[in-house]
Order: C-alpha cells, then structure tokens, then sequence
C-alpha cells in the first residue's frame, strides 16, 4: 500500500488568454515495478500509479498511461493552453484502486 | 581469488543465459509496437526524444519527447523486462504535444518512442542510453 501520497503541483498564477503554459507536476509515491525482490528472494508485488490526467474546466489536457517503468515519485512536465480562467484537475489513478485529486487555479492576467 | 574449471563453466553458461535474455525482450517490443502502431510503417521525421548518453542512476532517467502536432506518444525501454514505459495521450487543450518524466532502465539499451500523428501515420526516434547502476533492482 502506499503511504503518505503527496501531490506537488506547479502551474503560474495567471497567464494570458490563449497563453500555452508549462505544469509540472510530481507525486510522491514507491512506484514499486513487481521486479525486485526482498531479502528472503520474495518478488515484492506490484504497485505503481497507472494512470494520471489533467483537465481544464472539463476539457482534457493529457492523459498518460504509466508502466512499472516510471521512476520513484513520478515527474511529469506538460504544457496546457489556457483559455480563459478556471481550474486545473488532476488526478492519479493507484493500482489499489486509490484515486489522487488535486487542483490549480489559474487567472487571467 | 581463482577460477576451477567448473566455475569457468558455469559462468559461460551464466553470460550465454543473459545474453538470450534481450531477444526474448526484444520479442515483447516488436509486439508493443505492432499492438500501437497495426503494423503500420514508420517515418523519422516529426519527433524528437531527448535522453542523456550516459545515465549513472537506471532508476531515474530524466527523457523529454516532442513531436508537434501528434496525437499520442508511446515510450519503449527495448532492453527492459516489460519494454513499455508511458503512453501520453494529448487532449484538446494540450498546449504543445510534449511531455517530459523519468524512467527506469534496466541497463545500456535503446529507447524508443513512437508518435502516432492526427492523419494516422506513425513517426519513430530512438536513442541509445549508457546505464552504469541498472534500475531494476535484481
């Protein structure tokens, strides 16, 4: 199970009409592959995130499928238009069913 | 420390074992590609797939893909154990069709990443990566 799953989100406060903006985001989380092995030779059961997206005030931004590849506490940069003002929703989707929520505000400047 | 005859044996055997084991791998990329592409030809322009040449750490491989204008990106590891690593799938408020993350490698392998573009074409780039540590903790 993981434990002490803590969303970081970095999106600009506010941004022009139409402006294309960078969002980073990184959630901390083990990522554990299903590969390795504990001490006793035990393969450690899978149990990554498998599924994040951001949306905008409904719309989809991105929609990214994850594979036990993805490193510890996974980072993703991604770029976003935005339109008028409104919410960023981004969400993350565990193996044992747990979903992540966060959101953004963004203003128009 | 020295080496029997028979140490000397089973250690070729060893390295014979792990050489067959990238063909097997590369078996599973051929069927990852077939499964997101249909088989279906693959050009190199269109997309670029940023990865360092060397990584210390396989546990944590920065990568950057850009390909303008394509609707989904998939990322191949060819000489990990399950080659699939991302799919990014860009919705209509993507800003820019790019996305960067971090990977996991196994080892020095090739990376792969395929874009398939709005007119149903596909577009390939790869690079190879040198992995000192491997990121699969076996």
């Amino acid at each position: 199970m993981a434990e002490n799953v803590t969303p970081r989100i970095r999106v600009p406060r506010d941004a022009t009409a139409g402006e294309t903006i960078t969002i980073k985001t990184l959630i901390s989380h083990p990522m554990e592959s299903g590969q390795r092995k504990d001490s006793d030779g035990n393969r450690i059961p899978r149990s990554i995130i498998n599924r994040f997206t951001c949306d905008f005030n409904g719309e989809n931004v991105i929609d990214v499928t994850f594979e036990p590849a993805i490193s510890t506490n996974p980072f993703l940069e991604f770029q976003a238009v935005v339109p008028e003002a409104g919410t960023f929703t981004f969400t993350w989707y565990d193996d044992d069913g747990d979903v992540y929520t966060d959101t953004k505000d963004i203003a128009i400047s | 420390m020295s080496f029997t005859r028979r140490d000397t044996l089973l250690m070729a055997m060893g390295t014979a074992v792990a050489a067959a084991i990238p063909f097997k791998a590369f078996a599973d990329v051929d069927a990852d590609i077939e499964a997101f592409t249909g088989g279906a030809e693959m050009g190199n322009e269109g997309i670029t797939l940023i990865a360092p040449e060397i990584a210390e750490n396989g546990n944590t491989v920065p990568i950057e893909v850009d390909a303008p204008g394509a609707v989904s990106i998939l990322v191949l590891a060819t000489g990990n154990p399950t080659p699939a690593v991302v799919t990014f799938n860009f919705g209509p408020l993507s800003g820019a069709q790019m996305a960067s993350t971090r990977i996991r490698l196994a080892g020095t392998q090739d990376v792969m990443a395929i874009a398939k573009m709005p007119d149903g074409s596909f577009v390939r780039a790869s690079q190879e990566v040198k992995v000192t540590i491997g990121g699969c903790g076996g």
